[in-house]
């Protein structure tokens, strides 16, 4: 009789044991892997360190590299002012990049994804179309569109001066105005990633929601705007985070199409570009370790900032919400 | 009197209704059509530059059809051959030389003696189908390709496979058994999907140099033996649809925790762990930013690294480049073909991995 609650304790004991047993290698993983780094680099971050000498203590010399000057930046628009104006360089053009990007692709691929969701004739063809380009990204697509965009021979501006008239169609990569915006169009063309998350949320909304507008009365319209909309906000939202942070570790497609320069002119000088050319190409890893720290910390308040505003607008099935 | 007018006005609403419907579903298709077209243009470009002539791709590059100018022996030299408007209509001349002023003479192949002085603008150049299939084998020896490609394969299969002996384990664990620190722990590790790789990238690069493992593949295949969280939160999400009567059924039977894993949830959790090995194959034959940094030189490159750098080289020769371009997103083309369902259906966290 007194044996019994022990042996239950023993069993849950027991089954507790095997489940953190089945954890094991991931614990490694996360303490070798993430812990441990993240907390050298923080370190590093606060070091002299170029990989061939030992660490040595700076204080915050790196982040001052970051941060002085900024006030006086801000009141006199100088970028002279700046201790490192590439650093904030970089910031702009990731930020100039996301701006322009980010609402496009937003635009297009939920477009796509609810006219793709309607019935018409060879759906899956269509879907298959469009969604091919997402799989393939990376180096070989990035040389590809580097032959497209050529300012002299490339199709697009064959096309442009051919076809639409354009007298001087712009220099894309090969232009500083125009650099940011070329690699906008290259990422269009991989709009069908987002686009079948898209089409998998519209597919996930309850048929009897659309029957129920239909009673009441409501044109196609109206139940796009009242019963997909509001469906569709955590997708919408979810892809919002989603594309912020991964413009922030933007790297493979400027790398190749600039040889690792984020030329011309520093006009494609993205974040994670100045990172890597920090940490690998000047092997200054106590200041890359800054600025993947600045990254870390930017990456973490967006995300924040992002799901605190998200209550206000982004509707969960089943969450009553009051008129 | 009323009524019946309502309701003819009612029918022809109705009717006028399915009419605006049936034109838009119209408009949609071809909306969609247009896009798709568009959308294939840089496909279609990249085959095509792939099995054109060099000097084509400098004269008329935007050309989709690989082609060569038709030419024809005319003393001894070969003459492009011209469709040339003449009086008595349209026939073939060749091109013997050009003129001042946008002319060109031109002689009919069969009398070559008899120069005719035309403008050249307005004559149309002849051209016969040629593709150069020969690229693909120059591209593959302009470069080590083999060597690279062994190297992504041994990247991307064995990492495939630890990425699935290690997130099935722990997929298991997160979603069969009962822990007070489970569920933190299971946040924790969804926490780092949102973390920056960049933040514990530098630190990891100097313990791979330590280990001696820089310029080596491990640095890209052992992490893969640990588990990450968007495999292991994909799998755990399948595991928990599995009836628990199963695991129970087996229990009663004797069996033990990692025999229930191994009859039980792996066969039947087998399309997800599908999803999972392909969504690794696309991001370990993709990846880019890894190899680059962990590898130094040319006998350790993978594909993408290898041919970023034959272009950084050799940037002129657009016909290989594309020959090798193609050659690499084959296999993940093939992949999509075969295994759509699992892209469209399961795709959701693809997106994320990186």
């Amino acid at each position: 009789m007194a044996q019994q609650p022990n042996t239950r304790r023993s069993l849950a004991w027991r089954e507790a044991m095997a489940g953190y047993a089945f954890i094991v290698p991931w614990i490694i993983g996360f303490l070798v892997f993430t812990v441990g780094p993240m907390l050298s680099s923080l370190y590093f971050s606060f070091t002299d360190y170029n990989i061939i000498d030992a660490p040595r203590w700076v204080g915050l010399a790196n982040y001052a590299r970051v941060f002085q000057g900024v006030p006086e930046y801000l009141m006199s628009g100088d970028p002279r002012q700046l201790k490192d104006p590439i650093f904030w360089k970089s910031l702009q053009v990731t930020l100039y990049f996301a701006a322009m990007s980010l609402p496009l692709i937003l635009v297009f691929s939920f477009s796509l994804a609810v006219l793709l969701n309607q019935k018409i004739f060879g759906l899956r063809i269509w879907r298959s179309i469009y969604f091919l380009p997402s799989i393939i990204s990376g180096v070989a697509v990035t040389l590809l569109w580097m032959r497209i965009l050529n300012p002299r021979m490339g199709i697009l501006n064959t096309f442009l001066r051919d076809v639409v008239g354009v007298n001087s169609p712009p220099g894309w990569l090969q232009d500083p105005n125009c650099a940011v915006p070329a690699l906008v169009i290259m990422g269009m063309w991989g709009v069908g990633g987002s686009m079948i998350i898209y089409l998998a949320g519209l597919q996930g909304i309850p048929t009897d929601l659309y029957d129920a507008a239909k009673v009441d009365g409501a044109n196609a319209w109206q139940s796009f705007w009242n019963v997909t909309f509001p469906m569709m906000t955590p997708v919408l939202f979810y892809n919002v985070v989603l594309g912020l942070i991964t413009t922030f570790q933007y790297f493979t497609e400027v790398y190749v199409a600039t040889g690792g320069a984020g030329g011309p002119q520093r006009a494609t000088m993205f974040y994670n570009l100045y990172l890597y050319q920090n940490a690998f190409r000047y092997f200054d890893m106590g200041y890359a370790s800054t600025m993947a720290w600045i990254l870390f910390i930017i990456v973490l308040s967006l995300t924040g900032l992002i799901f605190r505003s998200s209550e206000a607008w982004v509707y969960y099935e089943g969450q009553l919400r009051g008129r | 009197v009323t009524k019946m007018r309502t309701t003819t006005m009612f029918r022809r609403l109705r009717e006028s209704m399915r009419a605006i419907e049936m034109a838009l579903a119209g408009i949609t298709t071809l909306i969609l059509a247009a896009g798709a077209v568009i959308i294939m243009i840089p496909l279609a470009f990249m085959i095509s530059t792939s099995l054109k002539d060099p000097g084509q791709i400098r004269s008329d590059g935007n050309t989709l059809i690989p082609r060569t100018p038709l030419t024809v022996a005319i003393n001894g030299k070969d003459a492009p051959l011209y469709e040339v408007q003449r009086p008595d209509g349209v026939v073939q001349m060749a091109m013997i030389k050009k003129a001042p002023g946008g002319m060109a003479n031109f002689v009919d192949p069969a009398q070559p003696d008899t120069v005719v002085l035309l403008p050249l603008a307005e004559q149309t150049a002849l051209y016969q189908l040629e593709i150069h299939w020969g690229n693909y084998v120059e591209a593959v020896q302009a470069m080590p390709f083999f060597q690279y490609l062994g190297n992504t394969l041994i990247v991307t299969f064995v990492g495939m496979i630890g990425m699935l002996f290690s997130s099935s384990l722990v997929a298991y664990g997160f979603s069969r058994f009962r822990a007070r620190w489970l569920d933190v722990l299971f946040l924790l590790l969804l926490s780092t999907i949102m973390l920056p790789s960049q933040v514990r990238l530098i630190p990891l690069y100097v313990f791979f140099q330590n280990l001696g493992w820089v310029n080596t593949l491990l640095p890209l295949i052992v992490p893969q033996f640990f588990a990450n969280a968007y495999d292991v939160f994909l799998l755990r999400q399948f595991i928990m649809t599995i009836p628990l009567e199963m695991d129970d059924a087996a229990r009663i039977d004797g069996a033990n925790p990692l025999q229930i894993l191994l009859y039980i949830i792996l066969p039947q959790a087998r399309p997800a762990l599908v999803s999972v090995a392909i969504f690794h194959f696309l991001y370990a034959w993709n990846d880019f930013y890894e190899p680059l940094i962990f590898l130094h030189t040319r006998d350790k490159w993978t594909l993408a690294v290898g041919l970023q750098t034959f272009d950084a080289l050799y940037t002129i020769n657009t016909h290989l480049i594309m020959a090798v371009s193609l050659l690499m997103i084959l296999p993940p083309i093939i992949l999509f073909f075969l295994a759509q369902r699992i892209f469209t259906q399961g795709v959701v966290f693809s997106g994320v991995k990186g």
